[in-house]
């Protein structure tokens, strides 16, 4: 015989009172600036998150590796050729310029501390953001969609220091080293771009160069590029890691990824120069 | 719920009996205004299967992810293996958490992984310091009891759906745990792989002596598997029997899911 249970009357159950906005832009306004800050401290949460898990064992350094070397090894075919395009480039059009003033020789100067100090650093990392944080962020969601990520905390595995501490530390130690291949790469581009109208030793161009470069302009780009890397791979992980479920949230993910890393790295640009400014003064 | 039904209000045993399992009293779950979980009662005992049916947005895969610990219940008591899950802390909570096992309803594969990955990454995760031989020997046990001994290089796009629901119960199942929670195990499948997962959920319960919680909206693969039905409306259970009893139950909206 089956037992026939009695619903009982939910305690819970409550009508809310229903508010009612003053005006419609009180409304916009009200969800706008709540979504932003909920937004806000959201990522600020997740970023305090890496912090307590990335000291926190297991140590995933074979996951390190295999990201380190998809999002390293596997986008310098892309940082390569757009570094080089961005030297060729930037020297064609600068060239004509300086020569109006007599200048002409100050090219590989120019080119060279243009390329290490700013469009190196910030155009790889756009470029980074792009391939990268996109990918980070529609991997994880379609992780997510497709209950993978429970799927791992089930089977006592923490995704949150498999998936996202591995990505982020990778994305933080790779774009740097890309962003000095992508200079190199660039200012070979340059060489090419002052050879299409001239003749210029690569022994000449070169020491030219390194006579107008300084530790100085080396550095403080190289410091600045660990922070876009970990913003990028923060903020790729945490568009996917908090995706919407459904497929739709899969491409959300990818595009704000994209969209916000690569204004991070425009934000985060702006505080070094002017920290680096003050030092330097 | 019609109105000439009988009510009989649902009787809570206080004493912890070692013969149970899972026991829930009063349990609930909401997410902002909506009341999934309302108050949900009921024992699962030891090698006992209990298939749990409702309609769609009932709170059935939220009632095994409580369980499991995906989701945090609000208010009541979650017992497993008699111990309040509530009061437990983070290390004898996993302790409790390895025991259970978990089909996903779309197997969640990891497609980066190889089948073979699949199912080493939960012994490398639990076992750490298990060797390749014995890992290896594992991972051929596990295919060939869910009959995939062939498939242990492919991908997991390279499957079907009944294989990938297979190697997902491989997956859980390598890991030896003592409860299995299926979360719409037959889903998508066409009737002939809908019966060989019915079997093979039998299967596992007999070979591992597990005892099982098993969501579905197949009535054939309750019919099969299960040795105990409820079926929840609204956020608790509305009734609970064998498949005989829910099938010739007077009340028309229960007999409606055995049509």
């Amino acid at each position: 015989m089956e037992k026939i249970i009695a619903p009982q009357q939910s305690q819970n159950q409550h009508h809310e009172a229903e508010i009612i906005p003053e005006t419609f832009s009180e409304t916009i306004s009200d969800s706008v600036f709540k979504k932003f800050f909920l937004e806000v401290s959201s990522l600020t949460i997740f970023t305090l998150r890496f912090f307590k898990e990335v000291v926190k064992p297991p140590y995933e350094f074979n996951e390190i590796i295999k990201q380190s070397f998809l999002i390293g090894y596997k986008s310098l075919p892309l940082i390569a050729i757009t570094g080089f395009i961005i030297g060729l480039v930037l020297t064609i059009q600068t060239r004509p310029t300086l020569a109006k003033f007599g200048a002409e020789s100050w090219v590989p100067a120019m080119v060279a501390v243009s390329i290490i100090r700013e469009i190196g650093p910030v155009i790889t990392a756009l470029i980074f953001a792009g391939k990268v944080g996109s990918g980070i962020g529609a991997e994880l969601a379609s992780m997510n969609v497709t209950e993978q990520i429970d799927a791992m905390q089930v089977s006592d595995t923490n995704p949150f220091n498999y998936l996202v501490v591995t990505r982020v530390l990778s994305a933080t130690f790779m774009l740097p080293v890309l962003v000095i291949f992508s200079d190199g790469v660039g200012l070979l581009g340059s060489f090419v771009g002052v050879n299409i109208k001239g003749s210029v030793s690569a022994y000449l161009f070169f020491s030219q160069i390194f006579q107008s470069l300084e530790f100085s302009d080396l550095f403080p780009a190289v410091i600045k590029t660990f922070f876009f890397g970990f913003a990028i791979g923060l903020i790729g992980s945490y568009k996917g890691y908090y995706s919407n479920k459904g497929t739709e949230g899969v491409g959300k993910a990818a595009n704000s990824a994209v969209v916000f890393a690569s204004l991070m790295v425009f934000i985060i640009d702006m505080i070094a120069v002017q920290i680096t400014s003050l030092i330097q003064n | 719920m019609p109105e000439n039904t009988t009510y009989i209000m649902a009787e809570t045993d206080n004493k912890q009996n070692s013969n149970v399992i899972v026991k829930m009293e009063h349990l609930k779950k909401s997410f902002g205004n909506n009341y999934v979980l309302r108050d949900i009662n009921l024992v699962i005992n030891k090698g006992e299967n209990l298939a749990i049916l409702g309609q769609s947005g009932t709170g059935k895969s939220v009632l095994i992810k409580c369980i499991v610990g995906l989701i945090e219940i609000d208010d009541g008591k979650l017992f497993i293996f008699g111990q309040n899950i509530s009061e437990l802390k983070d290390k004898a909570l996993i302790e409790i958490q390895k025991k259970i096992g978990f089909l996903f309803q779309s197997g969640a594969l990891y497609d980066s992984m190889t089948v073979r990955e699949n199912l080493e990454f939960p012994l490398r995760k639990q076992l750490r310091s298990i060797s390749k031989e014995k890992m290896e020997l594992m991972v051929k046990e596990a295919l060939h009891n869910v009959g995939l001994d062939k498939a242990i290089d492919k991908t997991p796009s390279e499957l079907s759906g009944g294989m990938r629901k297979r190697l997902g119960l491989a997956r859980t199942l390598i890991l030896k745990p003592e409860i299995m929670l299926y979360d719409e195990p037959t889903t998508g499948l066409d009737p002939i792989t809908s019966k060989e997962i019915s079997n093979l959920i039998l299967e596992v319960q007999k070979k591992y002596n597990t005892s099982s919680i098993i969501i579905t909206h197949d009535t054939d693969c309750a019919r099969l598997t299960a040795n105990r039905i409820i079926v929840l409306k609204d956020g608790i259970c509305a009734a609970e029997g064998t498949y005989n009893d829910l099938e010739k139950s007077t009340n028309p909206w229960i007999r409606s899911f055995f049509k």
